[in-house]
């Protein structure tokens, strides 16, 4: 490519050094003292997250307080990063309940397929984010973690037609 | 006993000047409480940067180490303290490690000679100059040791054998040097209204003739736009100009040594910011009375006119730091031709027009302290920054690279630049 040379036309009738930096300075100092600022004090004050906010999951429990996972298998099937791990097992009625379930929060990419592919409404990903932890290990969730979990969880569905009827 | 104690109360009279003995040691006094209130100062000032960088660009600043950041200043010497020192294999390492204490002790050496409040009188010693150094040089001083500033910064350049660093040298000699010429002229005006170069006689005079400003406004203006240049900041970081030299002459350094350079800068702003006080908006002097002005001293008159000169300082490291955060960088031949040839040649016409008139006032025999004088000067004053500021800033750009270029010599590169356009097959 041959080296061209750009002459850019500048506008210089309307140039000025000393009044345009007088100018500047009262608009900085505008912002000095205006008291609008956009800094968010972070753990004294929080954003609102949003209802469709995809965070932390949590496992909902049925009224006796066991896990409403019928360990079908659906949740691990869809989920694209593969970071639930779930053995089925039966209990002496014949129902089938999850053995082992558990979701690698590092693995996980909060797509929320599994809180929409649940026919049981059992795991959701919650409206949560504060989750940090000082070892690797300690942010795969087992399943008594994840009922444990109680904050708010992501609407991704109308509330008041939970099984979408 | 009596008799020889009202002799001693004799000669520690707090209105007559001390003895030899006591001037030692309240000079050993006065260094070492100037010195500890100085790189507080110099701390402080750190956060405040910070702080009002924060709330003009609509954020909060450092607000968590100690009630409103208070605190934050000391938090970042500690950490500056125990982190890793790097000395690049390539270094020469003794200038490498000195290029820090090179930069940072002429700021606080200047700050030495300026009066900073009216003589305090102390009963048992006598009349204490609130200066650390009163030297009969003070303004002379001031201009030497300053110009030393930049050995610091170029041989930090120079001893980190790394190219980034070494440019960042080069621009700050060049760009020191430049403007220090400038810096110099400015003051000339200031040192013939006041015929002397002792700063506390400079402070007098403003005392008794109106603050410098109101008298010599463009001296003031140019005086503050060389100490931008000469403290290297913006608009005229170069040296550092992270955007391009990635750090500028400090790129190599790290841990406490690398904060030597900000506190360096911080020391230099103070101390510009108390020279511009003293030269031109009178220093230690209340304005609108003589009452501060004249003996008899008393401690209440120290105490005012040491707050009022804090203050007055405080608002120019305010202005500094504003300044900063509104301007953008000038490029380097902007810098150079604004230096060499809008400041020196608006200097040296100023100071002839300055000496003239006050050599044709004097010859018409008018008082200096006079209304006559006072309004002649102003005039004088109001002419020239209508014809700088409204006239001459007008449809100018500061730039040899474009002002250079004539009409043809534009047809000509605009006609190669086509060609070169058609023949790559971009004008087509």
């Amino acid at each position: 490519m041959a080296i061209t040379t750009r002459v850019v036309a500048r506008p210089t009738g309307e140039a000025s050094y000393v009044r345009a930096t007088f100018k500047g300075l009262a608009l900085s100092f505008k912002h000095l003292v205006d008291p609008h600022k956009v800094t968010v004090q972070y753990p004294e004050e929080k954003w609102d997250i949003g209802p469709r906010w995809r965070g932390t999951h949590r496992m909902l429990t049925t009224e006796d307080g066991t896990a409403k996972c019928v360990a079908c298998g659906l949740c691990p099937t869809v989920c694209p990063a593969n970071c639930i791990k779930l053995v089925p097992g039966v209990d002496a009625q014949g129902n089938r309940y999850p053995v082992v379930f558990e979701i690698d929060e590092f693995r996980c990419i909060f797509c929320g397929y599994c809180q929409e592919v649940c026919p049981e409404e059992a795991i959701h990903v919650g409206r949560h984010y504060e989750n940090a932890e000082m070892d690797r290990k300690d942010f795969v969730y087992d399943l008594a973690r994840l009922t444990a979990q109680t904050h708010p969880v992501c609407e991704m569905w109308d509330p008041a037609d939970p099984k979408g009827e | 006993m009596m008799h020889s104690l009202s002799f001693l109360l004799q000669v520690a009279n707090p209105q007559l000047p001390p003895t030899m003995g006591m001037f030692v040691l309240m000079g050993l006094v006065k260094a070492g409480a100037a010195f500890g209130i100085y790189m507080l100062c110099v701390a402080y000032t750190t956060l405040a940067e910070r702080r009002v960088a924060a709330w003009i660009q609509d954020r909060l600043g450092p607000n968590r180490v100690g009630p409103e950041g208070f605190l934050q200043p000391i938090a970042d010497g500690i950490k500056n303290f125990m982190k890793e020192e790097a000395l690049p294999d390539g270094a020469s390492k003794a200038l490498f490690i000195m290029a820090p204490a090179i930069a940072f002790v002429p700021a606080m050496l200047t700050w030495a000679v300026i009066p900073f409040a009216s003589p305090l009188p102390v009963p048992g010693v006598g009349l204490v100059d609130m200066v650390v150094a009163d030297l009969p040089v003070g303004f002379l001083f001031t201009l030497a040791i300053s110009s030393l500033g930049v050995y610091g910064i170029t041989i930090a350049g120079w001893s980190s054998n790394n190219k980034y660093a070494l440019l960042g040298g080069l621009r700050a000699s060049a760009q020191m040097i430049s403007y220090e010429i400038a810096m110099g002229m400015s003051t000339v005006c200031v040192l013939l209204l006041a015929g002397n170069v002792n700063l506390n006689e400079v402070v007098a005079q403003q005392g008794a003739q109106g603050w410098n400003v109101l008298l010599l406004t463009l001296a003031f203006f140019m005086f503050a736009v060389a100490a931008l240049a000469e403290t290297n900041r913006v608009p005229f970081d170069l040296p550092e100009a992270e955007s391009e030299l990635i750090a500028g002459y400090h790129a190599e350094y790290s841990s406490m040594r690398y904060s030597m350079f900000p506190l360096a800068e911080y020391a230099n702003v103070i101390t510009s910011s108390s020279l511009m006080v003293t030269l031109f908006f009178g220093g230690w002097d209340i304005p609108f009375t003589t009452w501060d002005n004249l003996p008899p001293w008393t401690i209440t008159k120290t105490l005012l006119t040491m707050a009022l000169y804090v203050s007055k300082v405080m608002f120019f490291v305010f202005f500094f730091i504003w300044l900063r955060w509104t301007v953008p960088r000038f490029r380097y031949d902007q810098l150079m031709s604004l230096g060499w040839k809008v400041l020196l040649p608006m200097a040296l016409v100023y100071i002839t027009v300055v000496a003239s008139l006050l050599l044709g006032l004097d010859a018409a025999g008018v008082a200096r302290t006079g209304w006559a004088f006072r309004g002649a000067m102003l005039g004088m004053n109001v002419v020239f920054v209508v014809l700088v500021f409204w006239v001459l800033d007008r449809g100018r750009l500061i730039s040899p690279a474009y002002s250079r270029v004539e009409r043809e010599r534009l047809a000509r590169m605009r006609a190669v630049a086509d060609r070169g356009d058609l023949l790559s097959g971009k004008g087509a």
